[in-house]
């Protein structure tokens, strides 16, 4: 008996230390979100931090789909532009019928409208996942973007639909003009939004929608018709992104064609696999890591978008988990304490792996600015793109870079191994 | 009594090809029936038609007294009919423990909820270990189902089959591909899981079949040519001639 209790209050001590290291992280990121722009308030990185608090909702909206039921949507800013649109005629019927709504209810009318079309379209697309789902998705995207631009008198045509934050009733004093009220109110939404989300993965539908992703043919074999789960899973999404629509309404105090384009679509599944769909904080790591290098990338090069391709095949190809798959490959061996194995290979390998990215940006900046460009300047050093002394520069890092790295990234490997074995020993890994 | 299952002049064709002609097939309630026959017979058909996997091109099945051909797998699996498979099919990135409580989540009656905490359902939680208690895998239940060894996973797959406590359970090749004494444990296992209700189960090693069913129904070129009891299967010589062979004596 006494064997038996052990165990138990064992048990029952780990789950309340799980229960305050999990509340403890929604406090901590609560508190962060509250600090941040009282650390850094420039103008320049409230705007930022606004965007990111968007762009964590829209990615974590895309991964109900993506990463727990399995569900690869090509026209997800569908949602988000449309949740856009509505909240900025809401807002306009609000100022001109003077209604007491203030402007931190009006992303809730955004995620209504994307969660309305997701109703209304969304038993059509659901009813086969996989590329069937994938195509449909991309048709709608495309059907709805282009339907934006003639249908002027709710789209507003190529301008867009514009709107005034501040002539919605002020709440508590605040009238929304300055950029840090809006900060605050889109990190209400930000923590609001991440616990709803985070709450439905713990739901049964939330696990039901893990097995249609797994296995939709065994799922209609326990009593489910994954037609519904992935309907369902559908509308949520779409809520969630009307929301995040909404609040870049609020955000920019404009609606316009460009917020429901494949661009959008594109950008958001990028967040979301660069952070990792397997973990719920992975999209909430590529919107941060996406929207920053978007915000970055934009002043210091013109051809930003080919780093992001390059980030993204690199990720697919070498990290399919993402930065979440890779950080939580190392739980066991920290658990298991044998970490310090592999991080002096890290430290190797990461002199030549940076070599070789430097030889890659090298290159793309010369060939980019060849013709009439602008000098480069690589991290204070200036290149001129015409200078055969450039290119050289370019190829030894690129090429010495690849053959140098290529023998640490082996040791990285090795290391791994001996890692992971004696993880495994130590019963950490499966 | 009516029947736990009835299939009544069933067809099936895929094309030209008529995989299932006249089948006809009645297991009682509380039965523990096999069903065998030689390579391509159309065994696994058969369960596909029954647990509505697809759709029979003419004839009538009933599960319990209600026609059930026509209705689709999740509708019949809520009357009570529940099937494992040939191939191992269960949700591998999910652990052990999340695969089965998925499964018994819509016999509690939670179905779509997304304002419950899936976590704190003491009646989802209590059945959900009692399962894994039963199928010897509770000390697995936080591995992912996709790591597991294949005869853990062919129990994980039994497991998912009986958690929705459904009445009727067909199970389809479970000891497949299993040591003897794996599949003396699985055996055990089935016989335990099964007490009190209705079981079909297809097979191949004539041990398991003639030791654990009370009725063999023996299927030939998608047709039953015999149903009966081991011994009348046994001594018949249709069955002989066709299938059995020197298998049995």
């Amino acid at each position: 008996m006494s064997n038996a209790a052990i165990p138990t209050s064992a048990a029952a001590k780990e789950e309340s230390a799980s229960a305050l290291s999990f509340y403890g992280i929604w406090l901590i990121a609560a508190a962060a979100l509250v600090v941040l722009p009282l650390i850094f308030s420039s103008g320049g990185s409230l705007t930022s931090f606004s965007l990111i608090g968007i762009a964590i909702i829209f990615a974590l909206s895309y991964n109900i789909l993506l990463g727990q039921t399995g569900l690869l949507s090509f026209g997800h800013a569908v949602q988000y532009g449309l949740g856009g649109f509505l909240a900025v005629h809401a807002m306009n019927a609000v100022a001109s019928h003077n209604w007491p709504i203030p402007l931190p209810v009006i992303p809730l009318v955004g995620g209504i409208g994307g969660m309305a079309f997701a109703l209304l379209v969304g038993w059509v697309m659901t009813k086969r996942a996989g590329t069937v789902f994938a195509m449909i998705s991309l048709g709608i995207g495309e059907l709805v973007a282009s339907s934006s631009l003639i249908l002027r008198s709710v789209f507003g045509g190529e301008s867009g639909i514009t709107t005034d934050r501040t002539s919605l009733m002020p709440l508590f004093g605040w009238t929304f003009g300055p950029q840090i009220q809006v900060y605050y109110l889109i990190a209400f939404w930000v923590m609001i939004s991440a616990i709803a989300m985070y709450a439905l993965t713990r739901t049964p539908l939330g696990r039901i929608c893990n097995a249609v992703r797994d296995n939709p043919e065994r799922v209609e074999f326990i009593g489910y018709d994954p037609h519904v789960v992935r309907y369902l899973a559908y509308m949520f999404a779409g809520f969630f992104a009307g929301i995040a629509g909404g609040l870049t309404a609020i955000n920019f105090e404009i609606a316009n064609s460009a917020y429901l384009g494949a661009t959008q679509s594109g950008l958001v599944l990028f967040s979301a696999f660069i952070g990792g769909t397997a973990y719920f904080f992975g999209p909430i790591l590529g919107a941060i890591l996406v929207t920053y290098l978007q915000l970055g990338l934009t002043n210091v090069t013109s051809v930003w978008q080919l780093y992001f391709g390059i980030i993204f095949i690199a990720i697919v190809m070498f990290a399919p988990g993402g930065i979440a798959g890779i950080l939580m490959k190392h739980r066991p061996l920290i658990r298991a304490g044998t970490l310090r194995f592999v991080i002096p290979s890290y430290l190797v390998a990461a002199i030549p792996t940076l070599a070789l990215a430097l030889g890659i940006i090298l290159t793309i900046e010369t060939v980019a600015r060849f013709s009439g460009g602008d000098a480069i300047n690589l991290f204070g050093i200036p290149f001129a793109a015409t200078a055969p002394t450039t290119w050289v520069t370019a190829a030894v890092l690129l090429v010495g870079g690849f053959l140098v790295a290529r023998i640490t990234w082996r040791r990285i490997a090795e290391a791994w191994d001996r890692a992971a074995t004696v993880a495994r020993d130590r019963g950490y890994l499966a | 009594m009516t029947a736990a299952i009835q299939v009544n002049a069933v067809e099936k064709s895929f094309g030209n090809v008529q995989i299932i002609r006249d089948l006809n097939l009645s297991v009682a309630k509380g039965e523990r029936h096999a069903i065998i026959g030689p390579n391509g017979a159309g065994k696994s058909t058969t369960f596909n038609l029954i647990s509505g996997h697809i759709k029979p091109t003419s004839g009538e099945i009933r599960l319990n007294g209600e026609v059930t051909s026509g209705l689709r797998p999740f509708e019949i699996n809520r009357r009570g009919l529940s099937r494992s498979f040939q191939v191992t099919n269960v949700f591998a990135r999910m652990t052990v423990w999340e695969n089965v409580r998925c499964a018994v989540l819509w016999a509690t009656g939670h179905r779509y909820a997304f304002w419950k905490n899936v976590d704190t359902l003491p009646e989802v939680k209590q059945r959900t270990a009692q399962i894994l208690d039963e199928i010897h895998l509770s000390h697995r239940r936080d591995v992912p189902a996709g790591l597991l060894t294949y005869a853990e996973q062919r129990e994980l797959e039994i497991g998912i089959t009986i958690a929705g406590g459904a009445s009727v359970i067909m199970l389809d090749e479970p000891t497949a591909g299993m040591s003897h004494a794996e599949t003396e444990r699985a055996v055990a296992l089935i016989r335990r899981l099964t007490e009190g209700r209705t079981l079909v189960i297809v097979e191949h090693d004539m041990s398991v079949v003639f030791g654990l069913a009370d009725r063999i129904s023996v299927l030939v070129y998608g047709h039953i040519i015999a149903s009966g009891t081991p011994e009348e299967i046994r001594g018949n010589p249709k069955v002989k001639e066709a299938y059995l062979g020197e298998e049995v004596d």
